[in-house]
């Protein structure tokens, strides 16, 4: 059980402050923020999530530039309390359209009205927004979504070439809009996050997939919604580890390591055989389909896949004080898929003082950067299209005379992209059908897809 | 950093908020008592003012009554905020509290079932003692209430007036009602409500059927429902698999606390039964792995942490699972250290050489602190005494990289290198000698130098002369530390390199008696009267010839971590300290019923006079026992006419039927035990060659070893005597997995702790204990590698009971031989 829940701005502002079992003196928000600033630690470390000072324990989550906060003084679950905070985080995303310091702000009343259901003298209560809506009587006020620029997972959807409705993942479960009338629609994205090691020689050494299948839900009633997964999909090899049978798994068919679903979800006919590992996904959502954003599944591939982007990064000696840095970058994927907001990043080495960059002829919608400071340099590509490749000549200037590590200190090349309608594992969205009696009951069905960098890494 | 914001609720408001708080007062004076239409619109405005007043913390308690006057209203948003208020200051002035009670308990009769709940949860949260009067009432009628909210409401409510007064919660009959309550209501929230405040458990108690309700509870129930099933003792192995099967689609949950909470209960549950166990860890590696790879950062962090303790208990578990704890690039720096224990924890013969080379990319890192991480790692690795030859080429070669952190790490770890492997000095020498002293800065790393200057002072041609730079600027050595080590060093160079380095010593001996530093002082009057006596003297003190040292000092004891162990799911497991060592007193153990007994024992004896102040930190769990005590008590008073400490809380156990409370999960004896029991004897008695050709051992059927204590021992005893035997063709055909083995060798009084491998190769450790062995003490430990294709069988022996040695290899043998016949 937690003793209180605050939130504060990264100033250290109040902005949320609850108390539900007076055992905490009011003093913990200041005493945490102090704690989390100025971390001592070797060369300005990250403050855990969990803390203890004086017997006070302090867990707390980031989200949107905001520090989510509880306190007890007991020995809680570190897992319950965190899974609580950010369930909390939700619970607010959902009602605000937008989470940041500005709609919390705008709506404290209606959070701490959230608060007061969700949790009650430290015990959580309810976190379902379906639940929520019948206790809850603050109406949003919900903030211009098109001036936020970040937006997380969400905003990508916004640029993608696809008729997207843009404004709606930012838009509020509850409040009604100008019409009057609701929208009926569904969202099932298909978010992956890539982690990608090569060695120095091109070779793959780790590669994982986390995705998640995340749905946010405007449909009234709370209908049953079936969906179903590729039929050829296969869960589990036994142990933790699948990397000893990577790419010996049979052609194209998506061999997960292991997922987890959400707790409305039945799996009745999802025909978990562990001897014979096929099976046909298909699960259904019944017992109070939760309104809101939520993940309906999360797994974890570690079979080999095809990776988006080959990277060839070379460096040599040229002169007594002067060396070449070469990159370049293949996109592996369709050319009717474009990747977004693609960056890579090298460490340089430490006696590098200058580097001059030389893009491509007729390159664009590219900028390159170094920062002496820490001797990194970026390198930028707004859009990236499939198939194509791009180089980049950086000239470094050294401050050291034939330097023999000149390897060993750069790198390694680190890289991020977005990539919408594209997922790495090949899991797809068979079909999603919504139950229900009318026959001209029809809501709007999207169905999307993303791929993100989560590490992506190049040694040299 | 911004000056941090007044959080004192005395009144530190500014005077321009004094200001505003005179006008806020009358407005709200002006707007109490107006019917206009839009005065509600206008009253929200105001409530809104005082409340973000409230949170950045100025006290606006000065508008309390004026507050409380406005609150009478049929909007319920105002209503909120106006019970949000009063609970935040009710507290701190009671005697405003007072004025509410009126208003909240006429509340709590509204025809509105929202208002009546929210009134009584705001009565119930105020908190002040001399109120628990007027919450007597409301909670009764609440807990009668036709709707479901204002019941649940009610539950936490009787909860809440449990902490301030316990005695006015049981003189009211509130534990008879609630337990009614449960039996009739079949609403989930309300169930959740119940289990939150541990009066579940009756519940849990007197119908077994709860464990097969548990998908029905919100998650959060879920939890603690899990929370108090891991603390029971099923009657036998057949119950624990049924709740076992019946939990096992929990671990599939998303929310990570669901999961670990079902974690605790398998661990629990198996703890006495070796092989099932390591079953458990075997099924729950990959929802764990999944976990940590989905959801937010710290979510990943707390999963992580319960990972990195099954990781530290049985690495051998996990040596094939290392690249999942390899770092990504985007892990925060306190994922990133756990990691690297983990990785260093499941290095073995196969893996260390990838494990290395991965460590080694790590030590370039841009972020230093992992870089360091990584280096000390790869060191640990190497003490661990795996493909050392390898991974000293690799720290050397850290050493040429010049920079200056990675340098100072290096150096350290030589050093503790060369001390358990003397034998690697001459390729360590050739390398450290060429590290510039200019490049070692801090005192770590320079004693670390020193130290190999003075022991290998032969082997470093300009040993004397290196030592002559740092005797020369010894008074800007800042570190005493380094200033003992080069005292030290120069002694020892001298007795070596006696021409070159008698100067040298001169000057340092002359430094160190001048030194401010009393040890340093000490020290140097030490040596030069050492000296004095003769030089074979102060050598033999000084430099005495070395032992390489096998082992170094495990930093926390495996008691400590067993402690760890049987807190799981709880912050001690991210803090690697039992929660004795970080909560207070009165907080500690959340969930712990036995040792309130006694308090609960006191609050029923004295109840009449002990005063409920005293109490009010007392656990919510108490409620539950003090609860059910209430019953025996009165089933005493009718039987003896008094209420005795033990008697009530024993009969509370036993009547309800099969749950105990274990003293502690892992002790227990198990019918299974009892029959390996047999089966052992009687084969032992069978097998001729093991019974009559050594007669002076006999094995113990039940010894207990933890295996945080196996590896320790482990790692601490040689290698008594390594042994190949031939297995049958039918033994290796019998051996498709580890689990026959296991099976086999437990007739045999030998137990497996840890196993692991497939087809063709297996490895298992094995322990037995000679029987009337004082604690900790003759046991017999086996490392067992077995091919099935080259029907071979390497076994490594290690024992603290050598003399027994050999009978115990006979025994051992034979039973291996007898496999599979």
């Amino acid at each position: 059980m937690i003793s209180q829940f605050f939130v504060l701005s990264l100033r250290g502002d109040n902005i949320i402050f609850r108390d539900y079992r007076a055992d905490v003196p009011k003093s913990s928000a200041e005493i945490f923020f102090r704690k989390v600033k100025f971390w001592k630690g070797e060369e300005g470390e990250e403050a855990p999530p969990v803390f203890n000072v004086d017997g006070v324990n302090y867990l707390h989550v980031k989200v949107a530039g905001l520090l989510f906060v509880a306190t007890s003084r007991v020995n809680v679950s570190p897992s319950l309390v965190l899974e609580l905070l950010q369930r909390i985080v939700r619970v607010a995303k959902d009602y605000l359209g937008v989470l940041n310091e500005e709609s919390l702000r705008k709506n404290f009343v209606l959070v701490y009205e959230l608060l007061d259901e969700t949790i009650d003298f430290g015990y959580p209560q309810t976190t379902s927004t379906e639940v929520l809506k019948s206790y809850v009587f603050n109406e949003p006020i919900t903030i211009d979504a098109a001036r936020i620029p970040n937006l997380g997972a969400a905003a990508i959807f916004m640029q993608g070439s696809r008729r997207m409705p843009g404004t709606a993942v930012t838009k509020s479960v509850v409040a009604n809009e100008p019409g009057g009338k609701k929208r009926e629609e569904i969202f099932v994205d298909i978010i992956e996050k890539i982690s990608v090691t090569f060695s120095s020689s091109g070779y793959i050494l780790t590669s994982e997939v986390d995705g998640t299948i995340q749905m946010k839900s405007y449909l009234t009633g709370n209908p049953e919604i079936r969906l179903a997964l590729n039929e050829d999909l296969s869960i589990g090899s036994g142990g933790g580890s699948n990397y000893e049978y990577g790419g010996s798994g049979g052609m194209g068919m998506v061999m997960l390591d292991d997922c987890n679903f959400h707790e409305s979800v039945r799996l009745d006919d999802f025909d978990l055989d562990r001897t014979l590992t096929l099976l046909v996904i298909h699960f259904i959502i019944t017992k109070v389909p939760p309104d809101g954003e939520f993940p309906v599944m999360n797994y974890r591939m570690t079979q080999e896949f095809k990776v988006p982007f080959k990277v060839y990064p070379t460096i040599s000696d040229v002169g007594a004080f002067k060396a070449e840095l070469v990159l370049k970058v293949r996109a592996e994927f369709a050319n009717t898929i474009t990747a977004n907001s693609v960056v890579l990043r090298v460490p340089l080495p430490k006696s590098t003082t200058r580097a001059t960059f030389q893009l491509e002829l007729g390159a664009s919608g590219q900028s390159t950067d170094f920062k002496e400071s820490n001797k990194m340099m970026e390198w930028s590509l707004r859009k990236v299209t499939g198939g194509s490749e791009h180089l980049l000549r950086v000239k470094l200037t050294l401050s050291q005379e034939r330097n023999a590590n000149i390897k060993k200190e750069t790198g390694p090349v680190s890289m991020n992209f977005t990539i919408p309608m594209y997922n790495a594992s090949r899991l797809q969205v068979r079909y999603l059908q919504i139950v229900k009696k009318s026959k001209t009951y029809n809501p709007y069905r999207w169905v999307r897809y993303v791929t993100h960098a989560n590490s992506y890494v190049v040694r040299l | 950093m911004p000056p941090p914001p007044p959080h004192r609720p005395t009144s530190t408001s500014t005077p321009s908020g004094k200001g505003e708080l005179a006008e806020l007062k009358t407005q709200l004076r002006q707007l109490a008592g107006s019917r206009a239409p839009g005065v509600e619109d206008l009253k929200r405005e105001l409530y809104k003012k005082v409340i973000s007043y409230m949170t950045i913390g100025i006290d606006v308690s000065p508008l309390f009554s004026e507050m409380v006057m406005c609150s009478a209203t049929s909007d319920v948003v105002l209503k909120k905020m106006c019970y949000l208020y009063v609970g935040n200051y009710a507290r701190v002035h009671p005697d405003l509290a007072l004025l509410t009670i009126n208003f909240l308990q006429k509340d709590c009769q509204d025809e509105y079932p929202m208002i009546r709940g929210l009134a009584l949860r705001s009565l119930c949260s105020l908190r002040v003692q001399n109120l628990v009067e007027y919450l007597v009432g409301p909670l009764r009628s609440g807990l009668k209430d036709t709707h479901g909210y204002v019941r649940t409401v009610a539950v936490l409510g009787v909860l809440k007036l449990y902490h301030i007064a316990p005695n006015a919660c049981k003189d009211n009959d509130f534990p008879a009602m609630l337990k009614e309550l449960i039996h009739r209501d079949g609403d989930s929230q309300l169930h959740f409500s119940f289990v939150s405040g541990g009066i579940q458990f009756f519940y849990l108690m007197n119908n077994e059927h709860m464990i097969y309700m548990i998908k029905d509870f919100s998650e959060w129930a879920q939890c603690l429902v899990l929370e108090m099933v891991a603390k029971y003792v099923p009657e036998d192995p057949n119950e624990t698999f049924d709740i076992m099967n019946l939990l096992e689609d929990r671990l599939q949950h998303a929310n990570s606390a669901v999961v670990l909470a079902t974690i605790k209960v398998f661990l629990n549950l198996t703890m006495s039964m070796a092989d099932v166990h390591q079953q458990v860890y075997e099924r729950i590696k990959a929802p764990l792995m999944t976990l940590v790879s989905s959801g937010s950062p710290e979510q990943s962090y707390a999963v992580l942490c319960h990972l990195h303790l099954l990781v530290m208990r049985a690495p051998v578990l996990f040596s094939s699972d290392y690249k999942h704890f390899y770092c990504r690039y985007s892990d925060p720096s306190y994922i990133k250290k756990l990691k690297l224990e983990m990785l260093t924890a499941v290095a073995n013969e196969n893996n260390t050489y990838e494990i290395v080379t991965e460590l080694s990319e790590y030590a370039a890192n841009v972020d230093v602190a992992i870089a360091r991480e990584s280096i000390r790692a790869v060191g640990k690795i190497a003490l661990q005494q795996y493909d050392v030859n390898a991974i000293v080429d690799r720290l050397l070669q850290f050493l040429e990289m010049e920079k200056d952190y990675v340098t100072a790490e290096t150096l350290v770890l030589v050093k503790d290198l060369l001390r358990k492997y003397p034998q690697w000095s001459q390729d360590c020498i050739a390398v450290v000698g060429n590290v510039s002293s200019k490049h070692v800065q801090e005192p770590k790393a320079k004693a670390a130098l020193l130290w190999m200057l003075g022991e290998y002072a032969l082997e470093m041609p300009d040993a004397p002369y290196v030592l002559e730079g740092f005797v020369e600027s010894w008074a800007e050595e800042e570190s005493p530390e380094v200033r003992l080590e080069l005292l030290t060093a120069v002694a020892k160079c001298f007795f070596r390199r006696a021409p070159e380095t008698q100067k040298i010593l001169g000057a340092a001996l002359a430094a160190a008696l001048s030194d401010a530093h009393q040890d340093v002082h000490d020290r140097g009057l030490l040596y030069y009267r050492l000296l004095q006596h003769g030089v074979e003297t102060a050598e033999r003190v000084i430099n005495p010839p070395k032992q390489a040292v096998s082992v170094f000092a495990d930093t926390q004891s495996s008691e400590i971590k067993d402690r760890i162990f049987d807190e799981f799911n709880t912050l001690a497991v991210v803090y690697q300290q039992p929660s004795y060592m970080f909560l207070d007193k009165e907080h500690r153990g959340a969930f712990e019923f036995s040792d309130d007994t006694s308090t609960n024992a006191s609050v029923t004896e004295s109840s009449e006079t002990m005063l409920a102040s005293q109490s009010v930190d007392a656990n919510d769990n108490d409620l539950l026992l003090s609860a059910s005590e209430k019953e025996d008590t009165r089933g005493n008073l009718v039987s003896n006419g008094s209420s005795s400490y033990v008697a009530p809380s024993n009969s509370l156990i036993d009547g309800l039927g099969s749950f105990t409370v274990p003293p502690a999960a892992s002790s227990l004896p198990t019918a299974s035990f009892a029959i390996d029991d047999l089966l052992g004897l009687s084969l032992s008695t069978n097998s001729p060659e093991s019974t009559l050709a050594q007669p002076s051992l006999v094995l113990n059927a039940k010894p207990a070893l933890n295996p945080g204590a196996f590896q320790q021992k482990w790692r601490q005893l040689p290698v008594a005597s390594t042994e190949d035997y031939g297995l049958s063709s039918q033994a290796a055909a019998n051996l498709t997995g580890p689990q026959p083995l296991l099976k086999h060798m437990q007739t045999h009084l030998i137990h497996c702790i840890a196993s692991g491998g497939q087809a063709p190769n297996f490895k298992f450790f094995f322990f037995a204990q000679k029987s009337n062995a004082s604690t900790g003490l003759g046991y017999f430990l086996v490392e067992c590698i077995i091919n099935v294709t080259a029907r071979k069988c390497t076994v490594n022996y290690k024992t603290d009971e050598s003399d027994l040695l050999e009978s115990f290899a006979a025994v051992f043998k034979s039973a291996i031989l007898n496999f599979g016949v």
